[in-house]
């Protein structure tokens, strides 16, 4: 069915060069959230029964969305090899289980990242940005970055600087923004938000539309790092977001929510609100990852209970 | 700029059919009436069949009630007064949270039978028809012994035996929204189901006995219209209460003038459901897509009338339109379905003329394009734009899923729109603005005013018409009024 | 050869847990006989401490559920108490009570909960409204909960009188901290185990078996409790209490006075503006304007 949008926006702003009250007055054009009406939307996505072939096929995309994550003070290479023969074999007993997106890992785990998975399609992505806080001058941020995407990481997960965000200096954030998209370079930036600071569903809509108009390629939810990570209400503010942001201009930015998804029921959720919300394009690793570790083995468990009829045990699952 | 959602890079996701079980339920192949705590049959012997209209396949035959048995009924229910009302309050109040249990013990089973017998989704009667039902039940439980704080000055007292004439839109929901109270405060009743939809009320009659309720407390007559009006023109009721049709209504309100019977009524509706510039856009879409296509419009209630702020009309309604297209039109019991099968034969017929005298109007309109099962009464939610204010789709009850949209651009304008209909049931206010909600709500000539959100519904909460969408109040402590004596003239 | 029983060890209820005293006192009750029927807890202020704790803890997500909730957990403990009625008509002919007025008691408790159940999901509809303030503003005056609410829980009629004054609190959403005088331990715990077994979440209800004397100054002047129920006090004691509540300007309940007889079946004990002494009223204004 072909959807008509007429375009209503002003030509786009150039948010790295805009001043504050500029960047205000695009914001006053954002439209508002309601809280509730989000979670009521959300009540209908997990309220769908996702049964038999279309529960294999969404289990299967789901490990194909995976960035198999890694972000412990106590990583060391070994840890990485292992975590990436997991994602490169998810179930060494079923080879049709297909391998993961990606790894995900702090900067000094990259070169080790890189050569684990090199010839595989799995891609390298490397948090940065002095993550997770952010709380560092622009000009070591931007080096870190660099440095990551010499070493071979193929994506950079930045963090927005939230103390910008939240006392109103929007004019900082997106200047980080804009700088870390130029750093980058080849590889393709997720910007994430941190939802679970910035206090409401309006806040993340507006975090939303500035990171992709500053040059994110993805929106990330959250670094996992404080109890408040990725929700269904959250996810579905950004999706919508990137839906609006598709009708205006036609470009395709992905989503990754990350942290807090441990069940396979919870994931499957996710994948009905994309179909939902954005539809059957965004059901691809291009446009949508889930930032995850455990995830992964529930997912398998839920594929051999597919397979087999039996309710499986996590003994039988390799824990890398 | 033209979007193609069918990419074939990407193939569509099917939800593979996700159908809920019938074998949690029982279904007799014939059901007598419910009179004096007991099954029997009708007067004529005559019973009529009830049919799913999903696949338009008989369920079962339940009887033909007429004004032999509406008057057994009736004496039933007045032999049963004195008893009922002289309990103490607290034990009156034991039966109705008993019921209540029940109802949530049996949730499934009623969901499903009311699927089955009506067409509403099991996604809906699951998750909201029957547990609205038994918090009905726990919520007026509740007020039975607490009526001397309900209404200061007043000592009110049961008015005796009360008709109740049901619609199928709502079958169990309806019955918990008349049965409740009427109990609660010391009445008996004689209730009778919509011709199409009666099984779970007679599943309900069941679920009474297993209580204990004393016999005669509440009796059930099935059957068609004829035995609604027995009902409502019969004598030796106090007080007759009716859901339906504004047409029916006025004939009811009319006969039982004749009785000097009390009456409430809660009719139809057209309500606009007005969306400002300002609203929380994608949720205002759901409270619209919620307003019109829940239950398949069969809500008299329902948003019916889109009232969009000019400046935002083509971004709204091209989100409805990509919005209507993720519906799911279908088998009422699987669990995916988001609308079901429209009620009877007799209502796809009202909905496709009416559908056809808003197209020869020359309205634009745009229709889901989903696949319709090939049996059963099923129609793909519609939408018309640009409707005028004249037009028959914009003044009359459809009570389907079909939307007519017309814009606004001040808020007084949109008042004077929505006001200017006899009915005035329902509204919806979508704005940031909290000062502009309260200054609509204060003009708004309707019973219910929701603002950001649409079709919320709580036994806490009074519900009812202005004009001709009834008087009376069903719901919250107003809704014990309706039952009592006051002594107040 | 007759069976050995297995005695029940009586803890205190703290948190959705049974432990015993920090203090590791325990004190012998007996019946009017004289025999020991049981060894209880003795509560000690650090306990009491704790109880406060988990109270404050529970008392958001406690108000935060819907009124129909909280009337569906308080229609579940009156529904286990049905079941274990016999139970508790045993334990007060133990103290001894009649069999006629264990059985009256079991069976008014458990009828005033239902009572207060069917208030929780109503309670703002009789004691809140709209005020038609002069001037084009919404003003609405509802009710809320207090907070947290510590009771001395009377001993005449040892478990009707701890519902009556427990039910009402707790129907607008606060969390409570009983104390019940150890004479009357068995009957408090039997009815701390009822509240376990009834979905009611860890901390709404803490029950400490332990001396008035020594807790309700600790209770009463505890900055984080909200309201003192004093239903169970001698008159020197709610004086000693009064004075000590004043330091945080805590609410105090005075309750029927212990010094009578009171008869807790009376329906005077039983009303919804017992209810409105637990809470209080908040007014929110808005303008109406386009």
């Amino acid at each position: 069915m072909s959807i008509t949008h007429t375009s209503t926006t002003e030509p786009a702003l150039n948010l790295g060069a805009a001043t504050n009250r500029e960047i205000l007055a695009f914001l006053s054009t954002v439209p508002p959230v309601d809280e509730v009406g989000a979670s009521e939307r959300v009540a209908l996505f997990k309220s769908r029964s996702i049964k038999a072939d279309a529960k294999m096929a969404a289990l299967l995309l789901a490990v194909q969305m995976m960035d198999l994550t890694t972000l412990q003070g106590d990583d060391t290479p070994g840890k990485v090899r292992q975590m990436a023969a997991k994602g490169i074999r998810p179930d060494p007993s079923d080879p049709t289980v297909p391998p993961v997106a990606a790894l995900c890992v702090y900067p000094s785990l990259v070169p080790t990242a890189v050569e684990a998975v090199a010839n595989t399609s799995i891609k390298v992505a490397s948090v940065a940005t002095y993550f997770p806080s952010g709380q560092v001058p622009l000009d070591g941020k931007i080096t870190e970055v660099e440095n990551v995407v010499a070493a071979g990481a193929d994506e950079v997960d930045m963090v927005i600087n939230r103390g910008a965000f939240l006392r109103g200096d929007y004019r900082a954030m997106c200047e980080e923004i804009v700088a870390i998209k130029k750093a980058c370079g080849p590889a393709h930036l997720k910007v994430i938000l941190e939802t679970g600071e910035l206090g409401n569903l309006d806040n993340v809509r507006r975090a939303s539309v500035l990171s992709i108009a500053c040059g994110a390629d993805f929106i990330k939810t959250s670094t996992g790092k404080i109890s408040e990570a990725a929700t269904l209400p959250v996810t579905l503010v950004m999706l919508e977001t990137i839906r609006e942001h598709f009708a205006n201009t036609g470009q395709h930015i992905g989503m990754k929510p990350a942290g807090g998804i441990r069940s396979a029921k919870e994931a499957i959720s996710y994948l009905v609100m994309i179909n939902e919300t954005l539809g059957p394009q965004w059901l691809s690793p291009d446009l949508f990852r889930f930032g995850v570790s455990s995830l992964l083995n529930d997912v398998l468990m839920q594929i051999r209970y597919l397979k087999t009829g039996h309710y499986q045990g996590a003994d039988y699952f390799t824990k890398d | 700029m033209t979007v193609d959602q069918t990419d074939p890079t990407n193939e569509p996701w099917e939800y593979a059919p996700s159908t809920q079980s019938t074998d949690v339920v029982d279904i007799a192949s014939r059901y007598g009436l419910w009179i004096h705590g007991e099954e029997v049959d009708p007067a004529s012997g005559s019973y009529f069949a009830t049919t799913n209209p999903a696949t338009e396949d008989r369920i079962a035959e339940v009887a033909s009630g007429d004004r032999v048995d509406i008057d057994r009924a009736v004496k039933s229910a007045r032999s049963a007064t004195k008893g009922w009302a002289s309990l103490p309050a607290a034990e009156r109040s034991k039966y109705l949270f008993r019921i209540a249990r029940l109802v949530q013990e049996r949730s499934r089973e009623l969901a499903v039978l009311e699927s089955l017998d009506g067409g509403k989704p099991i996604k809906e009667s699951r998750d909201i028809d029957v547990n609205l039902v038994a918090a009905h039940f726990f919520y007026y439980a509740g007020w039975a012994d607490k009526l001397e704080y309900a209404f200061a000055g007043l000592d009110p007292k049961p008015l005796g035996v009360a008709g109740q004439i049901i619609p199928w839109n709502f079958p169990l929901l309806m019955l918990a929204w008349k049965v409740a109270p009427a109990l609660a405060t010391g009445n008996t009743v004689v209730l009778k189901p919509a011709e199409t939809t009666p099984l779970t009320a007679l599943v309900f009659a069941q679920i009474t006995a297993e209580a204990g309720l004393p016999p005669g407390v509440l009796n059930i007559v099935t059957g068609a219209g004829d035995t609604g009006a027995a009902l409502a023109a019969h004598d030796g009721i106090d007080k007759i209460a009716f859901t339906g049709s504004t047409a029916v209504g006025k004939n009811i309100q009319k006969v039982a003038a004749a009785n000097n019977t009390r009456v409430t009524l809660e009719l139809g509706g057209k309500g606009a459901h007005i969306v400002f510039d300002d609203a929380a856009i994608d949720q205002a879409i759901e409270g619209v897509i919620n307003g019109i296509f829940f239950n398949q419009g069969h809500v008299c209630c329902a948003g019916s009338r889109l009232l969009v702020q000019e400046s935002i009309r083509d971004v709204f309604l091209d989100r409805l339109r990509t919005r209507i297209s993720t519906l799911r039109v279908g088998d009422p019991l699987d669990k995916n379905t988001d609308v079901g099968a429209v009620n009877s034969k007799a209502q796809l017929a009202r909905i496709e003329e009416l559908v056809a005298a808003g197209k020869d109007e020359g309205n634009d309109w745009f229709q889901s394009d989903c696949a319709l099962p090939s049996d059963g009464y099923f129609f793909a939610p519609t939408v018309f734009t640009d409707v005028a204010q004249s037009s028959r789709i914009a003044q009359e009850e459809i009570f389907g899923p079909v939307l007519s949209v017309m814009t606004f651009r001040t808020a007084a304008e949109a008042v004077e729109k929505a006001n200017n209909t006899p009915y005035g049931l329902s509204a919806g206010i979508w704005t940031n603005k909290g000062s502009r909600i309260l200054w609509m709500a204060d003009r708004m000539r309707s019973g219910v005013v929701w603002a950001n959100t649409f079709n919320k519904f709580d036994p806490a909460s009074p519900f009812g018409g202005y004009q001709e969408s009834g008087f009376g109040r069903e719901g919250g402590r107003h809704g014990l009024l309706p039952y009592l004596e006051s002594g107040v003239a | 050869m007759s069976r050995l029983a297995v005695n029940k060890t009586y803890k205190l209820y703290v948190n959705g847990a049974f432990p015993r005293s920090e203090s590791g006192r325990v004190v012998s009750v007996s019946d009017p006989k004289g025999n020991v029927i049981a060894r209880v807890a003795h509560a000690s202020r650090k306990d009491l401490r704790d109880a406060v704790k988990a109270a404050i803890g529970a008392q958001a997500s406690w108000a935060a559920r819907t009124g129909y909730n909280r009337g569906q957990i308080l229609y579940r403990i009156a529904e286990v108490l049905e079941d274990r009625a016999e139970t508790f008509v045993g334990a007060l002919k133990t103290l001894g009570h009649s069999q006629r007025s264990a059985t009256n008691e079991t069976q008014a408790a458990i009828d005033r909960l239902v009572w207060y159940a069917g208030w929780c999901d109503k309670f703002s509809q009789f004691s809140g409204n709209v005020n038609p303030v002069s001037g084009p503003f919404f003003n609405i005056s509802a009710p809320e909960p207090t907070g947290v609410v510590g009771l001395l829980a009377p001993g005449v009629h040892p478990l009707l009188g701890m519902v009556s004054r427990l039910a009402p609190a707790l129907v607008p959403g606060n969390t409570t901290v009983a104390v019940t005088p150890t004479d009357h331990a068995t009957v408090a715990i039997d009815f701390a185990e009822v509240v376990h077994a009834s979905d009611v979440p860890a901390g709404v209800i803490n029950i400490l078996t332990g001396d008035h004397e020594e807790l309700a100054p600790w209770l009463a002047r505890h900055a984080g409790v909200n309201a003192i129920d004093l239903s169970g006090a001698d008159r020197e004691l709610r004086r000693v209490a009064g004075e000590l509540a004043s330091a945080t300007v805590m609410r105090v309940i005075p309750g029927p006075p212990a010094e009578d007889k009171v008869d807790w079946l009376a329906a005077a004990h039983q009303s919804p503006y017992i209810i409105e002494k637990f809470t209080e009223t908040k007014t929110v204004w808005h303008p109406k304007g386009q």
